[in-house]
Formats: structure tokens, sequence, C-alpha cells
């Protein structure tokens, strides 16, 4: 199925990305194509068969609830773009 | 032969009989680096003080264990203590992790010595590592080529002599793709045979740490310290460790090898196809059984990946956000549009297209048309080689459809690119072990042999992979690069 500018759109903003316009034409031909190519999935009939997610037959993991040293704040941070007061600061939110 | 141009059991002989020093070998692996590297451009990031350094405090201990004394590359994707970690991404371009990913932990505790981050497609994204958002890397066997990928400067430094083995990862093809084009043993292990903890996310039902060598004997080496459970990943799994090492005997009469032939199609070159078939015909010379086999969803492996790790990317990639680390657009006015611009600016080209892809195929509307069919198919997929195995001990086929190709001639088109993996997402879709090794040589560039083993099978990969190196001398090859 061919894609519109405005589906395009619509994911972009799903996936917080900002497209320019040349971006947004380009993904609309070359995600057509790849969905295209995909659709190739539905010669399969799959009706009764169960989906595979995770190949290993493992569910929980658990381990003692044990306190252990963290990284040490300062640590943290210093990876950070803007910092202040010893938390990560942000634009307006609201 | 100089001491780059050696393998890590080589070394260690060389380091137990006091013949050499750590401080030598990571010296003459510099030296290496310094002459080649210009040319091969497999580095992203050099740790050359710290691993000198390293090596001088190895020696005065004076003792040599596995690896003690000997360097090391790691890719790009791996967390490394203290040593910048790209993942070949604007986005992180400045980003220092704090810990050590478990696999490279495990080299480090060993002594082995890093001598630093290997380049690769951005966030493993690719076949030909141009999608790396700083440089190319080039294939040491011819400079115009591409050395493969994902994690083709893990490919190429091993290959170049530029460090004796390398840790890669592998989601869809990305080790034994590259091992391919560049001529050396790459093996992705069992899903969850390998801790995954401090490396860098794609798709995490498909992602496997695996590791590049000269030879297998070096590869079971280091799988041997990588591989077992590690209480800070959950997918990897409690079961022992065997010693791969112990499977090195050369010995394959009796053991039932089969070819798919789905695998040996039109779209897979001629001179590639003769490769195996060659190669297989040695597999009955030394005694193993050969027969044809039929895997028969195989055509639908490539469309259902593309759907699966593109939706786990778009969740994983989704932290990338310019809060807590990497790049930040400062000239947004609210949050919303600072992570759209952060994301913007930060990501490649390759990485909005697979975000987009999977954000769409995850999508209110289209979730059961697309990924919910996908992992249907997936498990046809994995079914297929759960019957092959219950007759069979390995399975071969070509690892790629070609030699390396020229930089440049398959970027424009991503379902092209994406056709490169055609061979080696099957394997990952079922969640099995893999290992490319050199078994030829077309148009002067190396040709790789897949050899696929049922679930935590290493050994039969060690074994069957260790008695054709044994009869044969593909891998003694090296390219001749020009020394600056």
């Amino acid at each position: 199925m061919a894609l519109t500018i405005k589906e395009v759109e619509y994911v972009a903003k799903l996936a917080r990305l900002q497209l320019n316009e040349d971006e947004k034409q380009i993904f609309a031909e070359q995600l057509s194509s790849i969905l295209k190519y995909v659709e190739k999935l539905n010669e399969l009939p799959t009706d009764g068969v169960e989906p595979l997610a995770h190949i290993l037959p493992v569910y929980n993991v658990f381990r003692a609830d044990e306190i252990r040293p963290g990284t040490p704040r300062e640590e943290i941070l210093a990876n950070a773009p803007l910092v202040e007061d010893g938390q990560y600061k942000v634009p307006k939110i609201m | 032969m100089e001491l780059h141009q050696l393998t890590i059991h080589e070394l260690q002989e060389l380091l137990s009989r006091k013949e050499t020093s750590a401080l030598e070998i990571t010296q003459s692996i510099f030296t290496r680096i310094h002459a080649v590297d210009d040319q091969v451009r497999a580095f992203i990031t050099l740790t050359e003080e710290e691993a000198l350094a390293n090596a001088r405090e190895i020696d005065k201990q004076g003792e040599y264990g596995r690896i003690a004394g000997i360097p090391l590359g790691v890719k790009d994707i791996f967390c490394t203590r203290g040593v910048k970690t790209t993942c070949a991404s604007r986005i992180l371009e400045n980003f220092v992790p704090t810990y050590d990913s478990t696999a490279a932990g495990r080299l480090f505790a060993e002594k082995g010595i890093l001598a630093g981050k290997l380049n690769m497609d951005e966030f493993a994204m690719g076949s030909s590592t141009e999608q790396s958002a700083f440089f190319p890397t080039c294939n040491p066997w011819n400079l115009s080529r591409v050395p493969g990928g994902s994690s083709g400067g893990s490919a190429a430094a091993v290959a170049a002599d530029e460090v004796p083995f390398a840790l890669g990862t592998d989601t869809g093809g990305s080790i034994r793709q590259p091992a391919s084009f560049c001529g050396v043993v790459g093996l992705k292990p069992t899903y969850g045979r390998v801790s995954r903890w401090g490396v860098i996310a794609y798709a995490s039902s498909l992602d496997q740490v695996g590791t590049f060598a000269k030879d297998v004997r070096d590869c079971a080496l280091v799988m041997n310290i990588i591989s077992g459970k590690d209480p800070l990943d959950s997918t990897c799994v409690d079961l022992p460790v065997p010693d791969y090492s112990a499977s090195l005997d050369g010995n394959v009469k009796g053991m039932k090898i089969a070819y798919p032939r789905e695998y040996f199609q039109p779209g897979i070159d001629s001179h590639v196809q003769d490769a195996i078939k060659k190669a297989l015909l040695k597999y009955e010379e030394m005694g193993a059984v050969v027969d044809e086999v039929s895997l028969p969803h195989s055509e639908y492996a490539l469309p259902a990946y593309y759907l699966v790790a593109t939706a786990e990317a778009s969740a994983n990639l989704a932290r990338y956000d310019g809060v807590r680390y990497g790049l930040r657009d400062f000239e947004a006015a609210n949050v919303i549009d600072m992570f759209s611009r952060s994301r913007a600016e930060g990501f490649g080209a390759e990485v909005k297209r697979r975000i987009m892809l999977g954000s769409y195929a995850l999508s209110s509307g289209y979730y059961d048309a697309y990924y919910l069919k996908a992992l249907k198919v997936r498990r046809l997929i994995a079914d297929d080689f759960s019957k092959v195995f219950a007759n069979f001990d390995l399975i071969v086929s070509p690892t790629a459809p070609t030699v390396a190709f020229n930089i440049g001639e398959q970027i424009g088109d991503p379902l092209t690119l994406y056709m490169n993996d055609i061979l080696t997402v099957p394997i990952n879709m079922a969640g099995l072990p893999a290992m490319s090794i050199p078994c030829g040589f077309h148009e002067g560039m190396p040709v790789g042999m897949q050899l696929i083993g049922p679930a935590f099978g290493e050994s039969t990969l060690f074994k069957a992979a260790f008695a054709f190196e044994q009869n044969t001398d593909f891998h003694t090859f090296r390219p001749a690069l020009e020394v600056k």
C-alpha cells in the first residue's frame, strides 16, 4: 500500500521525529515500496499459527533483592545535556 | 611473522614462554594501526595510552592467562567505562558510559587490552558500514569495496591485522556478513548464550553478541570467556557452557550436513554457490554425510524480519530524547519539540527510516496486519529449522549472496541493501547459532560459508569449522595493504 504525506506526518508525530518536506516525500516513497515488499507475507496462510515473539522458553527470572552500590549521581549526570541542582533540566512541559 | 599478524593462541604461547611481552604486542598492534588505519578506517576511537599502561601493568604482574596481555577491538555499540561509546551516531557522539558491558567486561577481567572502539552502521542498522554517521570503513582486500555491516569495523580490523580479535553484534547478519566480506571467522551464538547487558539495543528479540577472529581456535577461546549466565540480563540463559576448545578435534566422520535448496537460488552469485559446493565436497571427503533439504518458508524471512526488527527498534530508540544523555536541540520552545528536533538532528537517514517503519507497523489499526503477521511467520521459519535438525547435525549455506560490493553501489536503494541479509536473517528469527568461515575467493574478494547449528549447538559449529580449516588454507590469506 502507498503511504500518503499525511500518513507519514502522523507516523513521524508518533515517533517524535521532526521531518522536513524533502524527507516526508522520500519516506512516503521508500516506506511505500518497503510495505509493498513485506505484503508478500500475505501469501502465507497463518490462521491458527501461534505468534513467536521470543525464541527462548524462559519466563520470569528472579534474583535476591539485595542492596548493592549504584552509580554515583555525578557520574550519571556528567552525560546530561543540561543539569541544575543535581537534576536534569528540560524546557517547559505545559 | 610480526606480532600483529599472529592469532591469540600464537601470542599466548609466546607470552607463556616469555618470548614476548604484553607491551611488545600492544606496541606492534598500534604500529600496525597507525600504518594502515588511514586507509581502512576501522576505528572510531583509539585507546592507545591506556592500552600501553595496561600492558606494562600486566607485564609487571607477569601472569598470562587465556587472553591476558592481548589487545582486542570492540564494536562501538558496547558500553565501555570511561571510553566514549557512540554507536556511530551523532546522537551519542559524546556519550561516555559509567560501566562496562558484560561481554567486554569479561574480556577486560581476563586482562584483555582494549585497543579501541570500532566503526559500524549507525545503531547497527545497515549492511555496509556506510551508514556510520562519521565515515565509511573500507574493505582491507579492496579499499573501494565495503567491509559489510553492521559490524564492518570489527571485521575489517581483524582482517587488516589491526587487532587479533574483536567483539561484534548480530541482529540479522551483522557479524556473519562482514566476516564473509573480509575473510575472517565470525560467530553469532545462540540467542541467550552471551549477555547483552550494556550493549546498546537495536531489536531485542534478535540481537546477539559474538566475536570475530582470525581462526576457529581463537573464536572458541573467546566464546569460552564471554558465554554464560549474567544476572544483569534476564534473557541470558542459565545453561552450562561447554569447553568449546574441546570440540576442536578435526573429526566430522558421520556428521550429517544439510544444505537448503532455497539458499542456492539464482539470486545468489554462481561463483559464491560454487565455492560452497566445493566446500561441501570437502566435507564429504572428510567423512561427513551431505544431503539437500528444504526450508520452505525462507523467502518470507526477510520481509518478516524487517517488520519485527524495526518495530522493536522504534521502541528501543524511543529513549534517545535529549533529556538524560546524548544530543539535545537547545532551540526548542517546549519539551515535545525538544524530543522531535533532537531526534531529527541526531539520527541518520537509515535509522529514521527504520523508526518510521517500525512505528507504522505498531500503530493502531496496523498492528495485526504487520507486526502480528510477522510473528506468526516467524514461528513457521523457526519450525522449518527444527524439522531439519531432527535429522541433521548442521546446515551449510553461503553467508551472503555476493562478495563485497563497491562503496556507494547500494546506498541509494534501501530494499537492495536489505537483500544482503537474505541468507542470515532467518537464523536470527529462529535464534540459532551460526558462523561464517572463509571458503574461497572471487574477484580477489573472500567468500564466506555459513554453518548453522541447532540452539546451543555451538560445539558442533566449532567442530565442523575447525575440521574444514585444518583441511584448507583459506584462513591463512591476508590482504596486502600498503604500509604507510
